[in-house]
Parts: structure tokens; sequence; C-alpha cells
């Protein structure tokens, strides 16, 4: 397998290009970002790209890659501004696509890394969101909007592109201690938001399972659109609760606006589409993976009592993310100077 | 559960329900690769021993459930003094679509024969409503919290179907019960038949059930449609309650006497999990079902001496 994985200084990215290279059957992992990576890679080949992939299909064309990662879809719309949302959801997925569908291109299969936040929150949802089922409303923000615009992007690629496997992904929200995400960042707090008279049921995966989920779709030829979330939900005071945090709670109207001054004071940085989240809830059917399957090592109520314990150990023992800073040229020598003494590949 | 291609986009990127793989290919561990960061990962305890509540995954809460079966108790015994008759007619197992008539300004028929049933049965009652309750707070909790689910067709099939739970609705919806007096006991349409529809689909009974007394609870004199309108309600009713209590009318229900009917289950001889159901036969079961919980109430009706002692 040759596999090409974007995002690579991101979290998802990081990891998958981490699991890539411990097997024996990769032969070659491509990374890219507009960033350096931030984790450490022993054989990943790192290219700097503009946040569009603009130059993906030369470097498709070079490297005769045969899969392609797609970790770089932004979800939590904190970290990047509507537009730089648009430029790498919407235009980089269209580049990429465009990249592994041109005439006589290698790719046989494309993994992508979506989100549950296509289907919304709103008052009209069922209970459990089937793969197949419509959002009740319409997007309102702008990255529900970039994620639907990138799966009609990915449906039809597949329907034009039959004989690549194209494997679409939606997870529901993470938990981990190593991944920042609105709600992770929430429960770092001493103080945890809610709305006033609702709590609503929210799902949760923990963040081995993304990891390995995305793993399963690469090894497996399981071409289809999948739902990757823990089993069960929990009310959002139940899980400030296994968390340890107190509950203050926004007024029901104008919620936006009251949190506006957390945003400033950065306590919070909760975007619309968590507060939705928090207001009515989702949870999406992760049966159709199961039946496909995969395992999942946490259900909801674990994943977030293990986040609880993993605060708990930071707690005493402080951050222990390891410092890692990429250095061109020290990755190049280990990489292809002839003084390095490699193990044979055979 | 089996697969419904149920609102299918007109199209899908599913190009073949994915088959189980022949080899187990489930070896992945968890902690795949190197760990980002060096942490001895211990798996959690079971979810059991994690969860705090418990709140299912509808919401409901058995705990809450039973503290406010102990507040409406009195209410259902004292006040309403509400009797049941052909209680036998509810299944003690399986699933079922309790299918009822619906009636009051703010309807007290759906917590006393949720409280019966629970109380007297021992199986909880989840009951179906509209999504209006999920978007008022505190409200909206406290419903959830009691057993209460929007009303959705995928709810109703995943709880019948799925659990085989019992499931309460009232098909009339809001039209029952923001009908004004002079109206009482005389059932609007039953929607659109897709009680049936779901009923058929899940593979389980409906057993009608006929409520007499919620009418006299909370009569409605009039109904204002320009503040039903400024206020996005489905009715802004005044009733009688209002007028002899005043402010105090809003939640004092008038001592009717309840007299809650089972009647025995309607089976569809057909098959469930079908792609669709021929929209005659459901619309002639909906309204044979109506036919039957209206026949029930006038024949209650004819027996009833007080609107107050039964």
């Amino acid at each position: 397998m040759r596999a090409l994985v974007t995002g690579l200084s991101t979290y998802w990215g990081g990891r998958v290009a981490q699991a890539l290279e411990q097997r024996p059957d990769v032969e070659v992992v491509v990374g890219v970002d507009t960033k350096d990576p931030r984790t450490p890679l022993e054989r990943t080949e790192f290219v700097r790209t503009d946040s569009s992939h603009s130059i993906l299909s030369r470097i498709v064309r070079a490297t005769q890659v045969d899969t392609i990662v797609h970790t770089h879809l932004v979800v939590d719309s904190t970290r990047a501004t509507s537009r730089t949302l648009h430029e790498i959801n919407v235009i980089g997925t269209m580049n990429l696509l465009a990249a592994a569908g041109a005439p006589a291109s290698p790719v046989r299969k494309v993994v992508l890394k979506s989100s549950g936040l296509v289907y919304g929150a709103n008052k009209a949802d069922p209970y459990c969101f089937r793969e197949e089922m419509q959002r009740s409303g319409p997007a309102n923000t702008p990255v529900e909007r970039s994620l639907l615009e990138v799966e009609a992007f990915v449906r039809d690629f597949a329907d034009d592109n039959p004989h690549v496997d194209v494997s679409l992904l939606r997870f529901a929200n993470v938990l981990g201690v190593d991944i920042d995400t609105p709600f992770t960042a929430a429960l770092r707090r001493p103080v945890v938001p809610e709305i006033l008279g609702f709590d609503s049921r929210l799902q949760f995966v923990h963040e081995d399972d993304v990891v390995s989920a995305l793993m399963y779709a690469i090894d497996n030829d399981i071409p289809g659109v999948y739902n990757v979330g823990a089993d069960g939900n929990l009310p959002w005071s139940e899980v400030c609760a296994i968390v340890g945090k107190r509950r203050l709670a926004l007024p029901f109207v104008f919620t936006n606006l009251a949190v506006e001054p957390a945003r400033l004071l950065r306590l919070w940085d909760l975007p619309p589409e968590a507060m939705d989240l928090l207001r009515f809830g989702r949870t999406i059917d992760n049966s159709r993976y199961k039946r496909a399957g995969f395992r999942y090592a946490y259900t909801t109520a674990t994943t977030v009592e293990a986040f609880a314990q993993a605060l708990r150990l930071a707690g005493t023992i402080g951050d222990s993310r390891p410092t890692y800073r990429y250095e061109r040229e020290v990755e190049d020598f280990f990489r292809h100077s002839p003084a390095v003494v490699r193990p044979d590949p055979a | 559960m089996p697969d419904r291609p149920e609102c299918a986009p007109e199209r899908t990127l599913d190009i073949a329900p994915a088959s189980p793989p022949d080899v187990d290919l489930t070896e992945i561990e968890p902690g795949i690769g190197r760990d980002l960061v060096p942490l001895a990962r211990t798996l959690p305890s079971a979810p059991a021993q994690v969860r705090r509540s418990d709140v299912d995954r509808w919401g409901r809460s058995e705990h809450f459930r039973a503290l406010t079966r102990r507040a409406f108790d009195p209410v259902y015994k004292h006040w309403f003094r509400v009797e049941w008759e052909g209680f036998e007619n509810l299944p003690e197992a399986g699933g079922a679509l309790l299918v009822a008539n619906h009636a009051g300004a703010i309807p007290p028929d759906a917590p006393s024969i949720m409280h019966g049933i629970e109380k007297d049965l021992g199986r909880p009652v989840y009951g179906l409503a509209e999504n209006l309750f999920r978007a008022l707070p505190v409200v909206g909790t406290l419903w959830s919290r009691s057993g209460g689910v929007a009303a959705h067709p995928d709810n109703a099939y995943r709880l019948l179907h799925d659990e085989q739970q019992l499931v309460l609705v009232f098909p009339e919806g809001t039209k029952a019960t923001g009908k004004v007096y002079a109206d009482r006991y005389r059932l609007r349409r039953f929607g659109r038949g897709g009680f049936v529809d779901i009923a058929m689909r899940a593979g389980v009974p409906v057993v009608p059930i006929a409520v007499m007394g919620a009418e006299e609870t909370m009569p409605i004199v009039f109904k204002s449609s320009r503040l039903a309108k400024l206020l996005n309600l489905p009715y802004f009713p005044i009733t009688a309650n209002m007028l002899a209590f005043g402010p105090a009318g809003i939640v004092a229900y008038l001592p009717a006497k309840f007299r809650i009917r089972v009647l025995p289950p309607v089976h569809f001889d057909i098959a469930p999990n079908q792609e669709r159901y021929s929209r005659s036969r459901v619309m002639e079961e909906s309204e044979r079902i109506r036919r039957m919980v209206q026949d029930a109430l006038y024949d209650m009706l004819r027996k009833r001496r007080s609107v107050w002692f039964g």
C-alpha cells in the first residue's frame, strides 16, 4: 500500500500516519499539510502544501499512491474563519478528489473523516440518525454547510469512479485528553456551560476509537457512508457529573449572545453548532459500521469516564504532552542520508 | 436490526451494504500505533458503574418517573378517581401501540394512562408528542425524563420494533385538545394514519383506548387565534377553569370522573418491515380504529349518569 494522508499536522493526520508507518505492508506514507507536523514520524514524507491542496494532483502522480486518507476536514469552527474553512474543506476536498479521479490515477481507495455535524441538531430530529437520513433543519453554520458540500462532492466522485472504494466516516463528538474540541476544552474548565432548562443527550466517541475506525476503513474494502459514535448517549448533566465539573446555566433565549463574554474571556469557545447540541443533542446510529465488522473499545459512558480519569491524572502531573518540533533538515537526514543505516526493506 | 431504506435521499454514496468480512479483522487494538501521550491507558470500568443517573437513551428516567408517580398518585386516585375497564387487553410483554382519544386544554389523559399502566402493569410507557415540547426549556426536559418522546416515525419504530416497548400516541394531536367544549367526545381526524403504518412496519398490534372524563377537566370556552399566532402555539385557549379560578385555572383541573376503557388489540395480518404499505389499507385501518374508539366513547357516555361521579 502506498498511502497519502492529508492534514498531517492535525492530531488525526499524525496518528493515522503513525499507525500506517507501523505496517510492514505500507511501502510509502506521504503526508501533506500547511503546517509542520506536530508528531514524531519515522518514515512519513512530509510535503507542505497550501490549504486548498492545489498541488495534490502532481503529488499523486509523482508518488503513485493508491490510498488517500483525508483527515483534513475542519469540523471545529473555532479553529478557522469561515473563509479558511471553506478553502480547506470545500476547495481542498475538490482538489483532492480531482487528483484522485484524474485519468490513469493510481488511487483505488479514499477514506474521509467527516462529522455528525452534517445531521445538525434540531427539535424535529429523530432520536438516532441513520446514514441515509437527511437533516431536519437547514444548515445555518458555515462548517455544517461546508461539510454538506464536501459530502455532495464525495457522492459525485463515488458515482463517477466506481473502481475507487470511497469510505466516508461521520464521527460523533470526539472526547479524549489529547484532542482539543470545543467540548473537551469546555470540560477542562472549572465551570461548564449548559442552557437553562435543557439537558440534552449527547453521544461521544473516544479518540482511540476514531483512529481505529479510520484504520479499519483503510484496511478493509467497505465503501459507503458510516456513522462512527460510541454506544449509548448521556445527558449533558451526567457528563459534567462524571467529569466532576459544575455547570453554569446560560439563558435559553439569546444564548449565543450570552456566551459571547465567555468567548472573549476565552473561558468557553462554544460555536453555534455546539450550542445547538446542548439544546437538542444528537445521537447517530452506529450499527452499520458494526455490521461492517468494526468493534468499539469504548461506549459513550466509558469514553466520558476515560476522559475524566485522564483529566484527573493530568491535573496531578500536569500536561504531559511531549513537545516535538519538526526540523526539516533532521528529518531529511534520517530519511535520506546515505550515512543512516536503515533496516533492509526485505 | 434490519435495514430499512426509509426516507432515502435520491442518491446515496452507499454502493452496497457492507457485508461482514469473512475473517474477523477486529484485532486492531484501541491504542493503535504509538501513543502520542506516554500515559498508561487503562480501559475504564463497565458502563453501568460509570453511570450517575438512570436516564435511558430516550431520556426517560425510571427514578424520576417514580417521583412523579408518587406526586400524581393522589390526583389519579382522589381527584380523577380513574377506573379502568378491559385492563387485561394490555399486553404483558412485547411492543404495542396504544392509541387513545385526546382532550383537555392541557390534556390530563396522557399522564393518567401512563400512570395506570406503569403502576398496575409494571411496564414503562413512552408517550409520543409533538416536538414542540423539545424546544421548551424545563418543561421539555421534565417531559423527556418522564417518558416523552418526539413523535418521529423512526422513534416510534425503534421503540416498538427494536425495543418492544409500549408506546402511547394520540393520533388526533392538537386538533383534539384544542377543540371547544361544544365538540366534546367527537373524535377529530386520526392524522394521516401514520400510526397504523408504523404499527404495521414494526409488526406490533394497536391497542385502542377510550378515555372518558378528560374533556370536562379543562373545557375550552373559546380560543384566541391571534394570541396563538403571537405566542407561536398551536392554540391559545380560554378555559372554564381560568374563568372560575383566574390564573390558577391554568393548572387547576375540574374533578371529572375518569373512565378508561382498553379495547381488544387490533392485529394487522401483514408482513412487517415492508418498504411501503398500501395507503388505502392504512387509511381503512386507521378509520376502523377511530370508529372503535368513538363507539366505545358513545357507549360509555350512555352509561354515565354524572360528569363528576361517573
